[in-house]
């Protein structure tokens, strides 16, 4: 039985190592073309994971990457796909920058209060697709990338005329930012200005979600609603009652995201801030097969190939290599996802059917 | 004699030692077949025999792993159906492959459609064409109506037509009375022997043997796979050739006495359901219904008269218009469906793939599902992850699902032990009043048996059965009362002491609606 075990595992993340391998291969023969030298840039790209300081960056920044990926996976596990985590965030990140900087606090209880804010805000956004797929039956899909214009476009409006702080006087500063968060609403730092703490409140999530998913009556309904939600349905679980409800959860972690940056970072809400994340995070799920182990190594390989990615320009490679090297991995585990699933599906079957056959 | 035969090339189709193996299912050993040109040839065995593998390689759907197949003395090999057809072979699909909203002619010529010179379609020429096949089958219809528009014997007609149309002289009908009353058996069987008696073949699938002995000139049976036996109606009887089937040992649904207690279990009054699109006809119209401890009630019927959407309305998954339900006294009209699970109601779904089963999870899972409020497999908001094992354990012992052990996926089981764990799981939580749908559809003949062993030692035991099925002598022989249900309401309830399949079948097709005995 353990073995067993065992093989799944290591069947679950073949696929994601090949898929790897293989944009490793691809984009090695994207430099032959263009005429670099595909070793050298390898080797400096991989040459950086000695450096404490890369490590460090890499920490930090697959921090929101874990956190934005367990947003996604959550919808995964229902069949629903988030795509809005970019405009939940963003949504959050205003809502906390300026309700958060609003109030005053003792530093603990501003923290919680800044991520109640966010995760509210975010919970409030992606229960607008929720309530819309299970009233109207609009697609989740198209709704929250319709929501994602609406989220930046809104946000930014908002910003520009509401809260933007050199708005009257000598605006000549290009960091146009609210007012900055009092100091007790700054998310510690684990080693100064290189790693903050968020990264913890990352990996709790991210032991949270398993515990949800994998051991609790709740998870175990949504499992099963996304596996088959027929059979959900025929034993009470309400199927609309568990899309609306894996909705607002997504949307609250979402809302979560950008808070390594702001409350931990630029402690103020800018317009590129976190910029990407919630999109990245769909990546990082789909690598990390939508499992919180999976989901923690995607984030540190995303995280390291962006923190490293600038020594390619030293070298003359352009870093662009790394977002097509990401472009290419998600790809290549979706093909290779389903491809190996199908060949373990049918040993299972096989062996399955010999075991019986031997038995009898 | 076979091989004298071959060697004149006298037989429409003949298939030497094919072996197909598949992972999971019980596919094709060392098959033989000799059909003569201008029969009815039945192929019958169990369901899970292996007839369906077998119609698939001579259709062209999959490549025999060894053996030969020759038509009409050709040996052949068929990547495709596309090559099948073009050596004449066509192939009535048990599920019709009809568009709906398309007319019979468009239907009948859709991939094969006459154009003129100028590059449109030929109604003319297609009407024609098709109006000749009409009179060579007898029967008469109004190409221009839509499909929609016709039963389901008359669909059976049209993509008979369809596959005649494509130039098939040699055709396949899987399990094509499994859909039909008795009435349009008759019919159905009209319409074949014409074309038998034009020159066509005819291959024909079933596991109901009564049909078989009365129509088919030759018969091939087949069990676990291979092909056992060769006869004809005049050589054999329906007990022989039900021994030869399953090898001996035959399972008998009957065999009961009544231990119908007097506590009324379930009671169904007068209950109204909506159709499904807006303003169209109730899908359940005053129905009423009383199932009591100990007892099993049977719904006879025709699938899609208001069987499913009564499991639905007990089960509280769609919502009445009218009417109520309660348990042991209990209205549970309003009572949402985890609750009137939790107060022992229980559901074997009507598709075990669609309701049953989380095809891709484990066992262990499959087997809790529906169950998280039970206390021992849970603790407050967590699942207890042993607890649930070794209960799914438990429940593989006692219903003898075949299976390596409760961490297998369950799309790795055969139907029958997927059948059987569903089966098991609704059992498992001691129901009062069970919902069996179909509860032994697609199940070889062991477990059948078992099923059916289970079922009855819960009615002794007290259990209350709502039984649907499709199978009039499962119903028959369980039942201790029949409801038949025809567009949404019950016509006729019967005594199974007293009711044969035919007269079930009279009352089916809605002919006849006797008042309630």
């Amino acid at each position: 039985m353990n073995r067993q075990k065992l093989q799944r595992v290591l069947v679950t993340s073949a696929s994601s190592v090949l898929a790897i391998i293989v944009a490793l291969v691809i984009c090695a023969v994207i430099l032959l073309i263009t005429g670099k030298d595909p070793v050298k840039a390898y080797s400096t790209l991989f040459g950086a994971a000695g450096e404490t300081k890369v490590l460090q960056g890499m920490l930090n920044r697959a921090t929101p990457l874990m956190i934005s990926a367990a947003a996604v996976a959550i919808g995964f596990k229902m069949n629903l796909f988030n795509i809005g985590v970019e405009g939940q965030m963003r949504v959050a990140l205003l809502s906390t920058a300026v309700i958060g900087g609003a109030v005053n606090l003792p530093a603990p209880l501003h923290i919680a209060f800044c991520f109640v804010v966010a995760m509210a805000t975010g919970a409030l956004w992606s229960g607008i697709a929720g309530w819309l797929k299970v009233k109207r039956n609009v697609n989740e899909v198209i709704s929250t990338i319709m929501l994602n214009f609406i989220a930046l476009s809104v946000v930014a409006w908002s910003f520009d005329t509401f809260f933007r702080l050199d708005k009257e006087g000598e605006s000549t500063s290009l960091l146009v930012k609210t007012k900055d968060l009092p100091r007790s609403a700054w998310f510690p730092d684990l080693v100064d200005r290189r790693l903050n703490g968020m990264l913890i409140v990352a990996i709790v999530i991210l032991i949270l979600f398993w515990v949800l998913v994998w051991k609790t009556k709740f998870g175990f309904q949504l499992r099963a609603s996304g596996a088959n939600s027929g059979a959900a349905r025929a034993t009470g679980v309400n199927p609309k009652r568990m899309i609306f409800i894996s909705m607002l959860i997504s949307g609250a972690l979402a809302g979560l995201v950008g808070m390594r940056a702001l409350m931990g970072d630029v402690h103020a809400y800018q317009n590129n801030l976190a910029e990407q994340q919630g999109f990245n995070g769909i990546a990082v799920a789909l690598l990390g097969r939508n499992h919180p182990v999976g989901i923690f190594f995607s984030a540190l390989l995303f995280g390291f190939l962006g923190e490293a990615s600038g020594r390619l320009q030293l070298e003359d490679i352009p870093k662009e290599i790394v977002t097509i090297m990401t472009g290419i991995i998600v790809l290549a585990v979706v093909i290779i996802n389903e491809a190996v699933k199908r060949w373990d599906d049918r040993r299972i079957q096989r062996r399955a059917a010999a075991m019986v056959e031997a038995a009898s | 004699m076979s091989e004298q035969a071959q060697a004149r090339g006298d037989f429409a189709v003949e298939l030497r030692g094919i072996t197909k193996t598949f992972p999971g299912v019980i596919a094709n050993h060392d098959v033989n077949l000799s059909v003569r040109p201008g029969t009815i040839h039945a192929i019958v065995g169990e369901n899970g025999a292996g007839k369906s593998t077998l119609m698939k390689t001579l259709y062209g759907m999959h490549q025999p792993d060894e053996g030969s197949i020759t038509v009409d003395g050709v040996t052949r090999t068929f990547r495709s159906p596309t090559d099948a057809i073009a050596a004449g072979i066509g192939m009535v699909h048990q599920h019709f492959m009809l568009a709906d909203n398309l007319t019979i002619t468009e239907n009948i010529i859709l991939g094969n459609e006459p154009t003129t010179s100028r590059g449109r379609i030929d109604f003319a020429a297609a009407h024609a064409r098709i109006g000749a096949l009409m009179s060579t089958l007898g029967v008469d219809f109004d190409l221009d109506a839509p499909v929609s528009s016709l039963g389901v014997g008359q669909r059976q007609r049209v993509e008979i037509l369809k596959v005649l149309y494509r130039g098939a002289r040699i055709l396949i009908l899987d399990e094509p009375t499994a859909v039909l009353v008795p009435q349009e058996v008759i019919e159905l069987f009209v319409t074949l022997k014409r074309l038998v008696a034009e020159g066509a073949t005819v291959i024909f699938i079933s596991h109901k043997l009564d049909e078989v002995l009365a129509n088919c000139d030759e018969i091939t049976v087949i069990r676990q796979g291979t092909t056992v036996a060769h006869t004809s109606p005049r050589e054999t009887d329906r007990r022989g050739l039900a021994e030869l089937m399953v090898g001996g040992d035959l399972p008998d649904p009957s065999g009961r006495d009544t231990h119908v207690r007097d506590s009324v279990l379930l009671e169904v009054a007068a209950i109204d359901v909506a159709g499904t699109a807006v303003g169209s006809k109730l899908a359940l119209d005053q129905v009423s219904l009383r199932v009591r401890s100990g007892e099993i009630v049977g719904i006879a019927g025709v699938e899609g008269n208001g069987q499913f959407e009564l499991c639905e309305a007990i089960l509280g998954l769609v919502p009445t218009v009218r009417g109520s339900v309660s348990m042991e006294g209990r209205d549970i009209s309003h009572t949402p469906t985890r609750e009137r699970i939790n107060a022992g109601l229980s559901y074997i779904p009507f598709d075990r793939h669609r309701e049953g089963l989380l095809l891709d999870a484990p066992l262990w899972e499959n087997t809790f599902l529906g169950r998280e409020d039970n206390r021992r497999l849970t603790s407050g908001l967590f699942t207890r992850r042993r607890a649930i094992e070794a209960d799914s354990r438990a429940i593989i012992d006692r219903f003898g699902v075949r299976t390596p052990s409760e961490q297998v996926p369950a799309f790795a089981l055969s139907g029958g032990n997927q059948q059987k764990l569903v089966v098991g799981r609704e059992m498992a939580s001691d129901p009062k009043v069970l919902l069996a749908a179909h509860p032994t559809r697609g199940v070889d003949v062991g477990a059948q048996a078992a099923i059916w062993d289970e079922l009855r030692h819960a009615r002794d035991n007290g259990l209350g059965v709502l039984l649907v099925s499709a199978d009039l002598e499962e119903l028959i022989g369980l039942s201790d009362i029949i409801l038949v249900m025809y567009d949404g309401r019950i016509t006729a309830q019967l005594d199974p002491a007293e009711a044969t399949p035919e007269m079930l079948g009279t009352y089916m097709t809605g002919e006849v609606q006797g008042a309630r005995s």
